[in-house]
């Protein structure tokens, strides 16, 4: 495959970075496109808004793809700032993708956007749902789905979606940064015993899938894809994993299910705003993923995008604790 | 143009709510005079539109009456895309959404008023009625007003015939009582409510709030109150004439029918169902065990009629032509031998062998024991059926025995085959409940048994009339409702021989009903095997073939049901000083004087008994070690026994051929295996159980990505699925299970005997373990087996359990473990979390043993087994439990 120019919006988060770095890796030419340089070698920053068309067009110049990851994850601040960003960042990218005639859009987006509250035990991606999707975040990227799946197939744009879920790797401040730190204190609790199979995705596999969406896009536009380690594990053995990572005890803490609607609440104190980090859902989403079951059928996405993933779980716990020891807690 | 009824049918059903799972297109109205003449508003379910959406030519219609105080919504799992019939299913007038007028309807209009709807839905043939409650009667009525269109008739949970001075059921009594009628049915919505709290599981929330819509204040109510008013329980009552008409006339509806039963119904019970399978012989029945009077929300009775409906009609719901429709037994080799039980007869009459032993039951110190020469027990025989056939048990009747192993279950059981009655055998081991299902499920004619089982009889209100074995106290026969005894049967079989009438019946026919056994119920409740006299003697053959049984040394039934195999081979038979009912228990020195008895006779045990004969081996004296030592072959049935075992019994019973065998209640004897055949077979994944004994086949039926069979048959070595099994002794059918029986039989020829397998390069056959629990991941099937190998060769493993979460195809793999250190025995306790490097072991080796990947891991005290076998893991009470847990809901305990 011929060098491609894509630009990356959001490449100043983990997983945005990720993508980047792998794009540029293999020869592309690379821009990335955030408020705030991502400063990455051989990428060339754009900075600007997403909320400012102009931004966008200028950013998309020149670019036959884009890989949009940029979005407003936090839990605070008001629903029209989730509105202009999502739903409006993602119609910016869109206009500028049409003002030069077209190109391919990768949209990442979150499986939050199909989650309506219960748990969700083997299933492949199902609709987006703006109207019943938990949460500010989920609704507005719910809506940013539809916006750019419907575009697909129109004035020049091919679009697919990706969702990644609970992206996590070496230097993660958002997930793994606040478990360990949570649990170097004792203050990391469990659900329910933390009995709940979840799905999670090293960051390099969800990288490779959004890379491999972009190279077969051509074949998978208009669909949306779950992306997974399709390695599902107990929320315990996943808290687990990170804590013996980082070299801090493990979760000792439980919450029983008889107090499992308190719980909920209690979690969700784990993430607190922390506004302007441009990474997939962390919060009320994640609160709720940490007690009931979420893991899917990856069957439809590996051979659809032609994927497999190439980090197993157990080797990232070891990249990631190779990565705690360069960077000791507390240094 | 928008016609003035087009406007008005768009409004009338957009007075119908939707309702959760009817697509909104079904909802259809239409105004049609009644039998008075007047013009009535109709609601019904058409499915035709979506039918035609969906390209689907429907074969015929499906005429649906609903009962009370039900409507169409009941049959709204009817509109299924492998069901191509298109559904009517109408809302009675005064019920549902149809028009409330205020006329009271008796059963005649009823069926009239659906004549006249279906003449304006120009409904032509081929019609398949169906019934529920009280619309069952009124489907009939259809039927037989309009039998030119009729093709079938399917009813579920209804009553066509009341006997007049019979009382109605208490539910109905109480409802039918003037002085509560109004107050049960239409003031109040008590009956509407009753009726759908019968459900089992309780219904959702959304359903119930669809049934009860139509029925919202007293007014749109009153239907349900005249409703059951119009149940005719009097001669005078307007509907009775109809009523007997009906009863009468279903006998000469000569089409295809299917009656669908929750059993659990406190109106129309299990006494209905058998009154019409009286009028209707040729029905074919599926009673949904467990379910209630809602047995269309409570079992997948579409599914069922779905796959019934394929089957007698064409593509043009018109009658198939002959289908092969003969059991598996007819595909297979045919055993020699004629009638079951003619060996003892002929025995009786052979000078060599009349006053040889037939039974010995060893004495012990409480009990002095008894020989039964072949006379004896041939009058015996005789004098038992010749005594029930006065007392007027007929050919074809069916007769649940209760009878503890011994001589008189020998004699009641050769007396029933004897005359065509249909022996029922449930196990004791079923437990009460169990046993209860098997008894009523099973809509004996006659009742014989111990005084513990008439008593659980009259408590539980089982049917039939009721034998006694010995003769009982005057009180005690009124107390149990006790009509007569074997021991008087039988005193009065041989007075009518004194007086120089002995018995004079013929030997049933080969492919006559001669026996049902119930399964042990760990699949799933208990189910009926029946088995005609070909197929049982053909069973007894491939017994007596598989352990080269040779008649003139006889054997030791060691496990009371082979006390039953000798009479019917000519082979004498000892039963060891034991408590029957403790097989577990038989010590060896019991068994040497077994053993003794006849010389070198084959031994049976059950499998538990070995431990303990081994246990008590050093008791025994040197006449007892030389009479073990003679014994030539030794056979346990059950379960599989350990190799090291049967090398320990080597050392107690050098000259015999220790067999294992390998069956199921539907076909006793499929393969077996000795101990050089174990250890020419060494490991390998599952339990390897030999060679098909004589006339057997056997094929694997391949699966696919999900685990399900594909349709593919395969005597390949090395292909893993579905064990399928053909020979002269597989059961016919299941008694009223037609659903069961058509899934089992889904390959002609085959039975498929829902154990997962493979054979191996020489025809040895491994079973894996059942075909339900083969685990259906996205890396590929794995069968339960393969990975619980592979987790026990973990160091601490001391056992293991494979469960799987999540749905077929892409599910996911759970190991509950025993460990050495843990292990408790007991009950299940509650699993934990095993520790990370535990987990981290068995997780690899079960992927380097098998590729499965697995996801979690628990520890347990110990693993659920299952009632019965105390030996098989519960896999289906693991995977419960781990999918319940692993969703992170609280899980039932194991």
């Amino acid at each position: 495959m011929s060098p491609r120019r894509v630009l990356v919006t959001g490449a100043s988060g983990m997983l945005g970075g990720a993508v980047a770095e792998l794009l540029r890796d293999r020869g592309d030419q690379v821009a990335a496109f955030q408020r705030r340089p991502a400063g990455i070698p051989g990428v060339e920053d754009r900075l600007g808004s997403l909320t400012d068309p102009a931004a966008v067009a200028r950013a998309a110049e020149g670019r036959d793809a884009i890989v949009h990851l940029a979005a407003k994850v936090s839990i605070s601040g008001p629903e029209e700032e989730y509105r202009a960003i999502n739903i409006g960042g993602t119609e910016n990218v869109l206009a500028a993708l049409r003002a030069q005639g077209g190109g391919h859009l990768v949209n990442v987006s979150s499986p939050s956007v199909a989650h309506l509250g219960s748990a969700i035990v083997g299933l492949d991606a199902t609709p987006a749902d703006p109207e019943r999707a938990r949460g500010p975040y989920a609704r507005t990227k719910a809506a940013a789905e539809l916006t750019a799946m419907s575009a697909d197939g129109h004035d020049g744009l091919l679009v697919t979606s990706i969702r990644p879920h609970v992206v996590w790797g070496p230097g993660d401040t958002q997930l793994v940064g606040r478990i360990v730190e949570r649990a170097s204190t004792g203050r990391l609790p469990l659900l329910d015993d933390g009995m709940a199979l979840i799905d999670t995705t090293y960051v390099d596999n969800a990288a490779g899938a959004i890379v491999a969406a972009l190279d077969r896009i051509e074949d998978v536009h208009g669909e949306s894809f779950v992306v997974t380690n399709g390695e599902p594990r107990t929320v315990r053995d996943v808290f687990t994993g990170f804590c013996e990572a980082a070299g801090v005890p493990g979760p000792r803490l439980r919450i029983p299910g008889s107090v499992a609607r308190l719980a909920g609440r209690v979690v969700e104190r784990l993430w607190e705003a922390r506004p302007g980090h441009d990474e997939p859902p962390m919060t009320e989403f994640l609160a709720e993923q940490m007690s009931t079951a979420h893991w899917f059928d990856q069957r439809r996405t590996r051979e659809r995008l032609q994927w497999e993933p190439t980090v197993s779980l157990d080797e990232g716990f070891e990249r990631l604790a190779a990565w705690y020891r360069e960077h000791p807690l507390g240094s | 143009m928008v016609m003035p009824g087009m406007t008005r049918h768009v409004r009338d059903v957009a007075e119908v709510p939707s309702q959760p799972g009817v697509p909104d297109q079904l909802h259809r109205i239409e105004h049609v005079r009644d039998h008075t003449g007047v013009e009535r508003r109709w609601h019904l379910l058409d499915s035709g539109p979506w039918l035609a959406e969906r390209g689907i030519t429907p074969r015929g219609t499906l005429l649906a009456v609903h009962g009370n105080p039900t409507f169409s919504f009941l049959f709204r799992s009817l509109v299924r895309e492998d069901l191509p019939w298109r559904l009517i299913a109408v809302d009675q007038l005064e019920m549902g959404w149809s028009e409330r007028t205020g006329t009271v309807r008796h059963l005649q209009d009823r069926i009239t008023d659906l004549s006249l709807l279906t003449d304006a839905l120009s409904l032509r043939g081929p019609v398949v009625t169906i019934g529920h409650d009280w619309g069952g009667i009124v489907s009939v009525g259809w039927a037989l007003d309009n039998r030119h269109d009729v093709a079938g008739m399917v009813l579920t949970n209804t009553g066509i015939h009341q006997e007049l001075g019979e009382q109605l059921p208490a539910a109905l009594r109480l409802a039918t009582a003037p002085a509560v009628l109004p107050a049960t049915t239409s003031l109040t919505d008590a009956f509407l409510r009753t009726t759908l709290s019968l459900s089992q599981p309780p219904l959702p929330r959304e359903v119930q709030d669809a049934y009860l819509a139509p029925y919202r204040g007293r007014a749109r109510r009153r239907g349900i109150e005249d409703f059951v008013a119009d149940i005719p329980d009097t001669a005078g009552h307007p509907s009775r004439p109809t009523l007997e008409r009906l009863a009468e006339g279903i006998k000469e509806l000569d089409v295809p029918t299917f009656f669908a039963w929750g059993p659990r119904d406190i109106t129309f019970s299990d006494r209905y169902l058998r009154d019409l399978i009286a009028r209707v012989p040729h029905a074919a029945v599926h009673r949904f065990e467990g379910t209630s009077h809602l047995v269309w929300e409570d079992a997948d009775v579409a599914g069922t009629l779905a796959a019934w409906l394929a089957e007698p009609f064409d593509e043009h719901g018109a009658p198939r032509a002959e289908r092969d429709a003969r059991p598996v037994s007819a595909h297979a080799e045919q055993a020699p031998g004629g009638a079951v039980g003619a060996a003892i007869a002929r025995l009786a009459a052979d000078p060599g062998h009349v006053h040889g032993p037939a039974v010995v039951e060893i004495g012990s110190e409480d009990a002095p024991g008894r020989e039964i020469t072949w006379s004896l027990l041939h009058r015996r025989v005789e004098d038992i059926a010749s005594g029930m056939l006065a007392h007027g048990v007929r050919p074809g009747d069916r007769v649940s025995v209760l009878i503890t192993p011994g001589a008189d279950l020998t004699g009641v059981l050769y007396a029933c085959l004897r005359i065509g009655a249909v022996a029922v055998i449930a196990d004791a081991g079923l437990g009460t409940d169990g046993l209860t299902r098997a008894v009523v499920g099973s809509h004996p004619d006659w009742i014989i048994g111990i005084p513990k089982a008439l008593t659980g009889a009259r408590a539980l209100g089982w049917p039939g009339r009721r034998i006694s074995v010995e003769q009982l106290p005057t009180v005690d026969r009124t107390v149990l409702g006790v009509e007569t005894s074997i021991a008087q049967l039988a005193a009065s079989g041989a007075h009518m021989r004194d007086l120089g009438a002995p018995l004079d019946a013929a030997w049933p026919e080969p492919g006559d009903d001669a026996a049902v056994l119930f399964t042990s119920g760990s699949t799933g409740p208990a189910k009926g095997a029946v088995y005609t006299h070909a197929q049982m003697g053909a069973m007894f053959a491939a017994v007596g073939d598989t352990l080269q049984l040779d008649p003139e040394r006889g054997l030791v039934a060691g496990f009371a049901p082979f006390a039953l195999l000798g009479p019917a081979l000519g082979a004498p038979t000892v039963v060891p000083d034991m408590d029957v009912t403790r097989p577990g228990e038989l010590t060896a020195s019991a068994l040497a004087a077994a053993v003794d008895a006849l010389g070198a006779p084959a031994v049976f045990t059950a499998p538990a008994a070995l431990r303990n004969i081994l246990d008590t081996a050093e008791t025994l004296d040197d006449r007892g070690r030389a009479a073990l030592a003679r014994v030539p072959s030794f056979f346990s049935a059950g379960a599989p026994i350990a190799p090291h075992l049967l090398r320990e019994l080597a050392g107690l019973m050098p000259a015999a051929r220790a067999l294992t065998p390998y069956g199921m209640t539907e076909c006793l004897a499929v393969t077996a295996i000795d101990l050089a055949g174990i250890e020419e077979a060494g490991e390998g994944s599952g339990v390897c159980v030999g060679t098909p004994v004589p006339r057997v086949e056997l094929a694997i039926a391949v699966m696919d990505a999900d685990g399900a069979t594909t349709g593919e048959i395969s005597t390949a070595a090395d292909v893993t699925g579905e064990i399928l099994v053909r020979a002269p002794h597989v059961r016919d059918r299941y008694l009223m299970l037609w659903g069961t029986t058509h899934t089992s039989m889904r390959f002609p020829g085959w039975h498929a005997t829902g154990d997962v397998g493979h054979l191996d390069a020489a025809g040895r056959l491994w079973v894996e373990g059942r075909a339900a629990h083969v685990l259906a991941t996205a890396e590929g099937l794995f069968t339960p087996v393969r990975i619980e190998d592979a987790a026990e060769s973990v160091p601490t493993v001391r056992r293991a359990g494979a469960a799987a979460v999540g749905p077929r195809g892409t599910q996911q793999v759970v190991v509950v473990l025993e460990t050495t250190e843990g292990y408790r025995a007991g009950k299940p306790g509650k699993p934990r979390p095993a520790e990370p490097s535990l987990f981290q072991a068995v997780r690899r080796a079960v992927g380097e043993a098998t590729g499965a990947p697995v996801v979690a891991v628990f520890t347990t005290r110990t693993l659920p087994t299952d009632i019965r076998h105390n030996s098989k893991i519960d896999r289906a009470a693991l995977s419960r439990w781990s999918e319940q847990t692993l969703r992170g809901e609280r899980a039932e305990a194991l």
